[in-house]
This record gives structure tokens, C-alpha cells and sequence, in this order.
């Protein structure tokens, strides 16, 4: 099997660069949410404005990125039966043994459980970060805006609930991603050099 | 004393520096003080023939002073300093110190010579005063720049013509102002005018603000930005301006929310009585994170930029018990009890009290709206009565959070018709509660001289007064932190109404949200560990 380029620059710099942020934003988030205390409330609002205002600037390039590759339809989700096998695998032919139901290569990188997960984060968790902490961030602006009817307790609500959301996603995805490769580290490995065997 | 304690602990090591370099930056201070500024006015009152007189009474130097400025007791007349009453104009309440009933000495009424020694007129001792009077107007509490003429406590306003004995029996001597050399350097009103009567206010140094005292007379910037000596050296008419004798920034209409920003001279109202005034709308550098800037809307200046106050090194009274006044030691003599700092703790006249420095303000909403309790008012004797009230609320788009001294107490009031009462304290006569030590006796006489109905039967009831603070602004490095309010049991922790981040939760979301994210690592090392142990059973 050859190794190929499986991760392009961009997409390289996007999934690290991200990783960054959206951790960084966890832990500031949480300090302002009370839960911890780190670098005091006025810094980690400083920090999670900051680095909110860069992820954004990064998703748009990274928008525009998926529209003019085409990489979009990576995300386009499978069969049923297709996740069922997924999940059989998870379930049970991982701990006996009995190989992975797909075969991943340049065109398919996602197996049918990831491009369902991924499709969730971009499309329902990320979204909810996005205009819950962009209403949450303006709420000084909310009547000039015609949002006077917003309250601040609920926008706070869904943005603590899709952090929570960010997080579970979080863990799920750093157990798989660090363990399930053939050879240690191989998946982390493939992120950083962008090669991996096909 | 707790309060104090509570203070000295929570305060930050930079209070302690404070303290230090406050040691070392007086003597500083105190040679700039001395520092006569020239004066740049055009005319030295030393050369003026209608000043160049004996006078026998201060209303004969006001009759001098009128000869020139013909229209300045006209304008007095109109001015609350003069008629102390106001009338509200968003309640139409009638207030002002004729009316008001506060949680100090009560009121005015049958009490005029010992109160009006801080109205600026003279001879107001009884309700026969006239206030059409111009020759009674006094130009020089608010005029002096010898620092020696003095109101006398007792005498309705006027001077000691003659050195005398005050306080009576004590062995000291109050002396009487030379009025020609007062009169003939008069000036600009400087802190010292405006400090003698509301510095001292409620009885003595520090009483009822807790955010003016003694100690302001000569500030250093560390004790209040703009006033300190060695700093802007503002004196109070710098934001309190004044239109025809008539200052701006009374307390019975405090603006709470001043929407209108920097006030340009010739174009604005001339009034620069609040912080907007002069650092408008957004007074803090924008930076990515304008939520500073964002917080004026809800929060009042004062509210970050007042951390502490009675911080000048005098004490701010913080409560005062009327119900045990009147006790007398075994030789049938006044009792004055002191605490371990001297702070005077029970005087047989005035019943007890405890003071506290360096203090905490107390927070809550605003929207410039206060109300009085009144004279006839109804109160609930088994709940704390308010002295004031004020709207204001989160939804109140009007109202801000404001930082308050409230000074609490004990106080008589009408068992039988449930009021608050009215009471003579000071006088010659035996009705005087400072003669008789007769509670029924002093109400009654008050509550008649008032045209007030009173029961015949008194009892004390606790009261609250709140004092919005508005002085002994910090420098800015001195102001509080986010996490001072945004934190779980911070300053603000007894608002409600809204939601605070830091301070609020919902709290079956976190539960729900930990389940998830722990449930998951649970979940992905349960599953981690089963592939462990099935390694070797595994058919790769």
C-alpha cells in the first residue's frame, strides 16, 4: 500500500489551527462560565473574544476551501446499513478482530460514522457556538437589532449546551483519533505530515 | 467593627501600598496645599471702600456685598440651598430638609437654631423665618477663603460675634471671625466652603455620606481622582456648576443614567454633575473586547470606580440607635462610651452607633426616582422601614447598578397610627428631649409644631436610608475587576432579575452537560480498557 498526501496543506493548517482555538475557547469559556478559574474573567473573555473572532475568519476560509475543492461531499452521509456496519465494528469486531468495514482513500477519507459526525459538528453544534456567541457578544445591540425580545439567560443556555456538546464531541473524537490507527499515533501522525498509507 | 474586618481582609495587597504611600505622599500634599494660588480675578475686595468697616453682624456684610452684586440674594432665593425644599418633579413629592424626615436627627422642625447653622442665610430659629429677606443671605459660608469664619452650631445660622465657650462647658473656645477681614477676601467657593456643612452633615465628620468627610478637604489623588491635591485638585464646583447661584447635582434627583454625554460649554446645559459630562458614553479605549464599554448602559461609573469608601481615614456612621438614648451613669451623668479606635459608640443624648472605614459599598438598581417616606405615610411596624425608595430594575431601561452607603438604625416612631415621627430634640425648654430624656414629650411637641397628628404612643422602629455614592473616585488602576461582580458570590450576587455570567447557571444544564462529556470519557476508557484485554484473543 502507498502512502499518499491525504491531508492537503490547508486542511492540515485548518484542523490544527482549529483544534487550538475551539480548545482554548473550552477552557476560557468555562472560566467564564464560572466552572474554573484561570487566567481571572476580564483576560479569558479577552482571549475567547480573540479567539473567537479568528475562528471565524478561519471558517470562512475554510468554507471557501471546501466549496472549490469539492471536499464538501466528503460530508455527504451513508446508507444506513452502511453505519450499521460501522457500528458493528465499534461494537464488536474491534475488540475480536475481523478488519474495518471500509477502505479509506484520497476521495473517501470518512468512513460513514465520521462523515455523520462531522456533518452533526458542522452543521448543528458549530452553528449553535456561532450565533449563540455572536448574539451573546452583541447583546447590547439586540434592540437596535429588533432581537429586544431575546434574553441573555437563554442565548447563555445554548451557548453553554453546545460547549458541553463541543466537549463530548471532543473526547469521542481524541479516543478515536489517538488509538484506533493501525500503528500508534498513526491518524496524528497523517494529520501532522498530511501521509498516509491508502 | 466585623464590617472593618471584613474589609481589611478582602482588601487587596495594593490597599496596604495604598496605605503606605498615603504616609508618605501627605507631607507632599500638604506643601502643595500651601502653595497660594494667585488669584486672577479683576477685583480685590481689599480695596473696596463699602468694605473698609467694622461690622457688627454678618447681615450687615451681606448689605455690603448687595450694594455691588445687587441680583445675588434673588438668585438665592430661588435656590434649594436657601429654601431647602424641593419639590420632585417626576412625584411631586415635597422634599427637602424642611420636609424630610431622615434617620439622624429626625427633622428640622423645633430644632431650627441647632440645624440651620449650615443654612446659608441667618437667623432662621423659628418657622417665622423670612425668606424674602436679602440682608439675611450668607455670602460667606460659601465665599470665605480665610478658612476662619464659622457658622456657630447653635446660633441659626450666624457667626460668634464674640469669642465663646462651644461646645458649653467643655473648656474650649469657639472664636469669633474678624468680618471685615473675611469680608474683604471673599472669593471662589473651594472645597473648604462647600466641606463645612456637607462633610459634616448628620452631626459630625463623616455622618451621613459616606463618601464625603474631613478627609476632603485636601484629597490626595489615591483618595479621590479628580479632587487630589498633588492631582486635578478639582474643587466641587468643577462638576457641580452653578447657574445663577443654583448647583447642579442634587441627590433628590440623581441622574442616574445620563444618556447625553459630554456637555460642550455654550451648547449643553452647563451641567457637569456627572461622569458623562465630561468622559461621555464610552469612556474606555475600544480594544477586540468592548464589553467595558458595554457596561455603561447598566452599570453607573461609580460602581467600578467607587471600590470602597470612608477610605480618607475617617469613619462613615453605618448605624445609629436612637432607642438607647437617654442613659445616665449611677452619679445621674451623661454616659460617651468609645471603641478600641476612639470611635464614639454611645452618647446619653443620641442613643448608640457604630462607624466603619474602608467599607464595601452596597448595590442595587437605580433609575433616579427617589421617594421619601413622608410624615403622614403609613409603615409596616414588623418589617424594616425604608427612609427612601427608587425605582429601577433590570428591565428599567433607565436604571443602572449604583454603589450606595445605607445607613441603618433605630428610630422612634408612632405605635398608634403607624408613622414615623418627627421629635424636638434641641432647645431650652423641657420639651426638649436633650433636657427632659422624655421621648413623649419631645414627639409630641415636634408632631404638634408640624400640624402632624401623633397617637400618644411611641416605639422604635428599624429604618434604612440609602446614600448613592458619587465621591472618592479611585484612580483607574484602583477600580474593580470583572471578577469583583462576575464570579459565584461576588459584589452583585444579590441583584436578581438577570442574567450574569460568572455569577449565574443553570444548573440542571451543567449537571446534563458533565453527564455527557464524563459519560463519554467513561464510555471511550471502558471501551479502550475492553480492547486491552482482548488483545490477545484478537484475530488480526
Amino acid at each position: 500500500m502507498a502512502k499518499v498526501m491525504m491531508y492537503k496543506r490547508f486542511e492540515r493548517l485548518w484542523h490544527w489551527s482549529q483544534a487550538f482555538l475551539i480548545i482554548s475557547m473550552l477552557i476560557t469559556g468555562f472560566e467564564i462560565h464560572g466552572t474554573l478559574t484561570l487566567f481571572g474573567f476580564e483576560q479569558a473573555v479577552d482571549l475567547h473574544i480573540t479567539f473567537a473572532w479568528t475562528l471565524i475568519g478561519l471558517w470562512i476560509f475554510a468554507i471557501f476551501w471546501h466549496l472549490t475543492t469539492g471536499e464538501w461531499k466528503q460530508y455527504i452521509p451513508s446508507s444506513a446499513n452502511k453505519l450499521m456496519a460501522m457500528a458493528k465494528y465499534y461494537g464488536v469486531d474491534i475488540f475480536l478482530g475481523g478488519g474495518h468495514p471500509f477502505h479509506k482513500t484520497r476521495e473517501h477519507k470518512l468512513n460513514p460514522l465520521q462523515r455523520m459526525a462531522y456533518l452533526s459538528l458542522h452543521v448543528l453544534i458549530s452553528p449553535a457556538v456561532w450565533l449563540s456567541g455572536l448574539l451573546y457578544l452583541f447583546y447590547t445591540s439586540w434592540d437596535a437589532w429588533g432581537l429586544g425580545w431575546l434574553s441573555l439567560g437563554a442565548i447563555a443556555l445554548i451557548h453553554t449546551a453546545a460547549a458541553f456538546a463541543m466537549l463530548t464531541f471532543l473526547v469521542a473524537h481524541l479516543y478515536l483519533a489517538i488509538t484506533t490507527s493501525k500503528e500508534p499515533f498513526g491518524y496524528v501522525k497523517a494529520m501532522i505530515t498530511g501521509y498516509e498509507e491508502e | 467593627m466585623l464590617r472593618i474586618a471584613r474589609c481589611l481582609k478582602n482588601s487587596n495587597p495594593g490597599l496596604l501600598s495604598l496605605v503606605c504611600f498615603l504616609l508618605v505622599c501627605l507631607p507632599l500634599a500638604s506643601a502643595t496645599a500651601a502653595v497660594e494660588k494667585q488669584s486672577n480675578s479683576t477685583a480685590d475686595h481689599t480695596k473696596f471702600e463699602e468694605l473698609q468697616q467694622e461690622f457688627d453682624s454678618a447681615p450687615e456684610v451681606t448689605k455690603a456685598c448687595l450694594g455691588c452684586h445687587t441680583e445675588a440674594s434673588k438668585q438665592i432665593h430661588k435656590t434649594t440651598h436657601w429654601n431647602w425644599k424641593f419639590t420632585h418633579p417626576a412625584t411631586n413629592q415635597e422634599l427637602g430638609k424642611k420636609k424630610v424626615v431622615n434617620s439622624f436627627c429626625g427633622s428640622i422642625i423645633t430644632n431650627y437654631a441647632r440645624c440651620t447653622s449650615c443654612h446659608i442665610g441667618y437667623g432662621w430659629k423659628d418657622d417665622s423665618f423670612d425668606f424674602a429677606s436679602e440682608v439675611n443671605v450668607d455670602c460667606l459660608a460659601c465665599h470665605d477663603t480665610t478658612d476662619t469664619y464659622r457658622k456657630f452650631p447653635t446660633d441659626a445660622g450666624h457667626p460668634a460675634y464674640v469669642d465663646k465657650p462651644f461646645p458649653p462647658k467643655k473648656g474650649k473656645i469657639w472664636k469669633a471671625p474678624d468680618l471685615t477681614h473675611v469680608a474683604q477676601n471673599v472669593g471662589k467657593t473651594r472645597r473648604q466652603n462647600c466641606g463645612n456643612c456637607h462633610f459634616l452633615g448628620g452631626g459630625g465628620d463623616g455622618v451621613k455620606h459616606g463618601d464625603l468627610d474631613s478627609s476632603m478637604y485636601n484629597p490626595s489623588k489615591e483618595l479621590d481622582v479628580h479632587m487630589g491635591v498633588d492631582g486635578l485638585n478639582f474643587v466641587c464646583t468643577e462638576c457641580h456648576t452653578t447657574d445663577g447661584h443654583d448647583v447642579k447635582g442634587s441627590r433628590y434627583t440623581t441622574v442616574a443614567k445620563d444618556t447625553h454625554g459630554i456637555d460642550i460649554p455654550g451648547r449643553d446645559d452647563e451641567s457637569r454633575a456627572t461622569c458623562e459630562s465630561c468622559h461621555g458614553l464610552k469612556p474606555h479605549t475600544e480594544t477586540i473586547n468592548n464589553k467595558i464599554n458595554d457596561h455603561t448602559d447598566k452599570v453607573a461609573c461609580q460602581t467600578c470606580h467607587i471600590p470602597y469608601y470612608a477610605k480618607g481615614g475617617i469613619p462613615s456612621k453605618t448605624w445609629w440607635d436612637w432607642s438607647t438614648a437617654g442613659r445616665m451613669d449611677a452619679d445621674g451623668k451623661h454616659i460617651k462610651k468609645k471603641d478600641e479606635n476612639g470611635y464614639v459608640t454611645y452618647v446619653t443624648k443620641k442613643g448608640s452607633f457604630e462607624w466603619g472605614e474602608n467599607l464595601i459599598p452596597e448595590y442595587d438598581w437605580l433609575s433616579g426616582d427617589i421617594r421619601y417616606q413622608e410624615l403622614d405615610q403609613k409603615l409596616d411596624p414588623n418589617a424594616i422601614v425604608p427612609i427612601n425608595t427608587f425605582n429601577g430594575s433590570y428591565d428599567d431601561p433607565d436604571a443602572r447598578i449604583w454603589p450606595f452607603k445605607i445607613m441603618r438604625g433605630k428610630q422612634p416612631y408612632d405605635k398608634g397610627n403607624n408613622t414615623l415621627v418627627i421629635t424636638h430634640l434641641f432647645g431650652k425648654d423641657s420639651e426638649a428631649y436633650w433636657k427632659s430624656f422624655d421621648w413623649n414629650r419631645a414627639i409630641k411637641a415636634a408632631m404638634d409644631a408640624a400640624g402632624a397628628d401623633y397617637s400618644g404612643e411611641y416605639g422604635f422602629i428599624e429604618t434604612t436610608y440609602h446614600w448613592p455614592l458619587s465621591h472618592m473616585v479611585a484612580p483607574k488602576a484602583e477600580a474593580l475587576g470583572c471578577d469583583s461582580c462576575h464570579s459565584r458570590d461576588g459584589r452583585l450576587a444579590n441583584l436578581t432579575g438577570f442574567y450574569m455570567p460568572g455569577r449565574d447557571r443553570n444548573e440542571l444544564l451543567d449537571i446534563i452537560g458533565w453527564l455527557a462529556v464524563l459519560g463519554t470519557l467513561g464510555g471511550v476508557s471502558l471501551h479502550g480498557l475492553a480492547r486491552i484485554a482482548m488483545r490477545g484473543r484478537r484475530k488480526d
